[in-house]
């Protein structure tokens, strides 16, 4: 293996390795996970080239430790992720609303698998994607990414931790089974190449209560440790300088308010969508492994001359809401494809708010792909 | 005539906005806070070479936010998991973890053997006041047998940990136990393990006079403390009494400090293997 932190070229790999690869192109330095299929090799991949890079991997005793330890290491000063899939997610909840409070900049990759409970370990569900917005418990904004290749394993595991550096904010990548453990073409720019963003930092030797290092809707600079900042963290309801309030509701108001703005109001910087729907009446909506399905039916449909588009969700959270409701303007229909009962559907509608209709197709069994021909066959059924 | 005002020798280490304690009167936790406060003063440290790291309960107040340094207030029980991370990403500095029984054994006990059995780097004050104080009195892993509590009205059904042994059987490199009737001995013990190169823990037993005293019957502060100078008994007395007659006593001292394979060091290692193993291909 290499000690080179980026691997420029061509390879052919695997999901779960490219957003390994894509994290420590990122500047990913640490680590801290527990072994579940089908996210461990993630693990198995920075175990190996973390320590030729100076880095550090650790497996830890569970999910809940391996999160604590990513936050961790995040105020230690270095760019920091944990890999899992649902139950490792579900176990770490509590302490990514810990980094959500504490403004801590760290990516968490989530490999989808069949749930609800201990489900398929090795069949992919797109189950996992309310989660990430409201899982921990109370209101928080939250952002997540979801890729559709192994070349977007890769470039949204970098964006992931640009988003989580930028915003001080845990940051999802919901991949899923099927793209973990499916090879593909992977190209590596050179590093110059490729945009990195870092964190903005306390100036040195100043104290967190001479200047706010929290709860800035603009992001306030972070107050790492070991600089003598004499941070004060802590997720408990607190002020700009960090200091602990739990006596006034509107010491809450203002903690709950500026950890959601934070995000929303930078949304447009945030969220990714891509659409081919020019002349088209029908539009099918989907992200992650299903793109590829819905993609494909489009091409197939237009070919049989049926005026199909596409709109990819490439982050789940924001919710594109803006955007589905720019283009119910000008479609007829849309048509929602989810690996999953509908999690997604209730947003789309609500955005579409009346002004196109809205559908939902799940494959003809859960954890399998949709098949083209019954893409197709709905779409017939949406014009009748 | 003008009053003169003395500055506690301590309060240089108190962070200035930290203005009042979130302690009851009489709580043991004052008298650890200026013992760890003691002991890196006579090390000749600053607070600038440590990051505090505490979990949820009572005792997690006493570097958060009081110590004027960089602290972590995690949640409940996962305070040494996160100190892990922190540790790993800045092995220069010293990390001490300062938290309760119930969040260090009860929710927080797999962290605190698992870094015990990694040997990483950091001490570890454990303050033991044998109940869950901050939400009123609940039975903890480490109430004795029989005792009644508010979710134990008819008596403790459950025997309580040797927390000392647990973390001797898990493998830490240093081990020591005082009660809060021993600030001088903790103040030694705390320099040991600030300075151990190993997973240090001090255990400190401690009066908790509002929830566990009033509750239990064992009266206020002072008769806590009496009944800790009554039946401590020292790791070298205690070699020479028989099982029978430790019965109910409180075994003190200092029980291991020996030298392994620390973490942050081992995981050096592997970094220097890793990058050799790499500049071969």
């Amino acid at each position: 293996m290499s000690n080179r932190a980026v691997l420029t070229g061509r390879h052919f790999m695997m999901g779960n390795f490219a957003c390994a690869e894509g994290a420590l192109a990122a500047g990913c330095r640490f680590c801290a996970g527990y072994p579940i299929t089908p996210a461990t090799e993630v693990a198995e991949r920075l175990a190996e080239r973390l320590p030729a890079v100076g880095g550090t991997f650790l497996q830890m005793e569970d999910e809940i430790a391996s999160i604590a330890a990513v936050i961790g290491a995040s105020w230690g000063g270095k760019k920091s992720m944990t890999a899992t899939s649902g139950p490792g997610i579900s176990l770490m909840l509590e302490n990514i609303g810990f980094g959500i409070g504490t403004e801590t900049p760290c990516v968490i990759v989530n490999v989808m698998r069949g749930g609800p409970t201990t489900g398929i370990p090795s069949v992919e569900l797109q189950g996992d994607v309310i989660q990430p917005r409201r899982g921990s418990h109370g209101d928080y904004q939250t952002i997540a990414l979801v890729p559709s290749s192994v070349q977007e394993c890769f470039d949204y595991t970098v964006e992931a931790f640009n988003l989580s550096e930028r915003f001080r904010t845990p940051v999802f990548v919901l991949s899923d089974a099927f793209l973990g453990h499916m090879r593909e073409e992977l190209i590596v720019p050179e590093p110059d190449a490729i945009s990195v963003v870092d964190r903005k930092t306390f100036p040195p030797g100043v104290d967190v209560e001479s200047l706010p290092g929290f709860l800035d809707e603009d992001v306030a600079p972070m107050p790492v440790f070991g600089e003598g900042h004499k941070a004060h963290v802590t997720s408990s309801c607190h002020d700009a300088y960090g200091r602990r309030n739990v006596i006034d509701a509107s010491a809450l108001h203002f903690f709950i308010k500026k950890l959601n703005d934070k995000i929303e109001k930078h949304r447009d910087e945030i969220v990714k969508v891509e659409t081919d729907a020019d002349g088209a009446d029908i539009v099918l909506v989907a992200y992650g492994s299903v793109f590829r399905c819905a993609q494909a039916a489009v091409e197939a449909g237009r070919a049989e001359g049926l005026r199909l588009g596409w709109l990819k969700l490439g982050t789940i959270w924001p919710f594109a809401d803006k955007e589905i409701a720019a283009l119910a303007e000008r479609v007829k229909h849309f048509l929602v494809l989810e690996n999953n009962l509908g999690q997604i559907v209730p947003y789309v509608q609500a955005a579409a708010a009346g002004k196109a209709t809205v559908r939902f197709l799940p494959p003809r069994v859960l954890g399998e792909l949709h098949e083209i021909e019954d893409v197709l066959k709905a779409v017939r059924e949406v014009r009748v | 005539m003008s009053m003169v005002v003395y500055d506690h020798p301590l309060a240089k280490y108190i962070r200035p906005s930290a203005k009042s304690t979130a302690n009851c009167p009489g709580c043991g936790n004052g008298i650890l806070a200026q013992a760890i406060l003691q002991a890196i003063d006579e090390l000749g440290l600053s607070m600038d070479d440590f990051v505090f790291v505490s979990g949820i309960g009572c005792s997690a107040w006493i570097p958060s936010p009081s110590f004027f340094a960089d602290v972590l207030h995690t949640t409940h029980g996962r305070p040494i998991a996160f100190a892990t991370g922190i540790k790993a990403a800045m092995p220069e500095k010293h990390v001490m973890v300062v938290s309760g029984d119930g969040d260090l054994t009860a929710i927080g006990g797999n962290h605190l053997i698992h870094a015990a059995r990694r040997n990483i780097a950091m001490s570890v004050f454990c303050v033991n006041n044998g109940i869950y104080g901050m939400t009123g009195g609940q039975v903890a892993p480490t109430t004795p047998l029989g005792l009644n509590t508010v979710t134990t009205p008819f008596g403790n059904a459950e025997n309580p940990f040797d927390i000392c042994k647990l973390v001797e059987g898990a493998g830490a490199s240093f081990v020591a136990r005082w009660t809060t009737y021993h600030p001088r001995q903790i103040v030694k013990t705390a320099k040991k393990a600030i300075q151990k190169k190993g997973f240090a823990f001090v255990e400190v037993i401690s009066q908790c006079p509002v929830e566990f005293g009033r509750k239990t019957g064992m009266g206020n502060s002072v008769q806590m403390m009496e009944h800790y100078k009554q039946n401590a008994v020292s790791l070298a007395k205690a070699k020479t009494m028989d099982p029978e007659a430790l019965t109910g006593k409180i075994v003190v001292g200092e029980f291991v400090d020996i030298t392994k394979p620390e973490l942050i060091e081992t995981m050096a290692a592997v970094r220097t293997r890793a990058m050799a193993a790499a500049g071969r291909k």
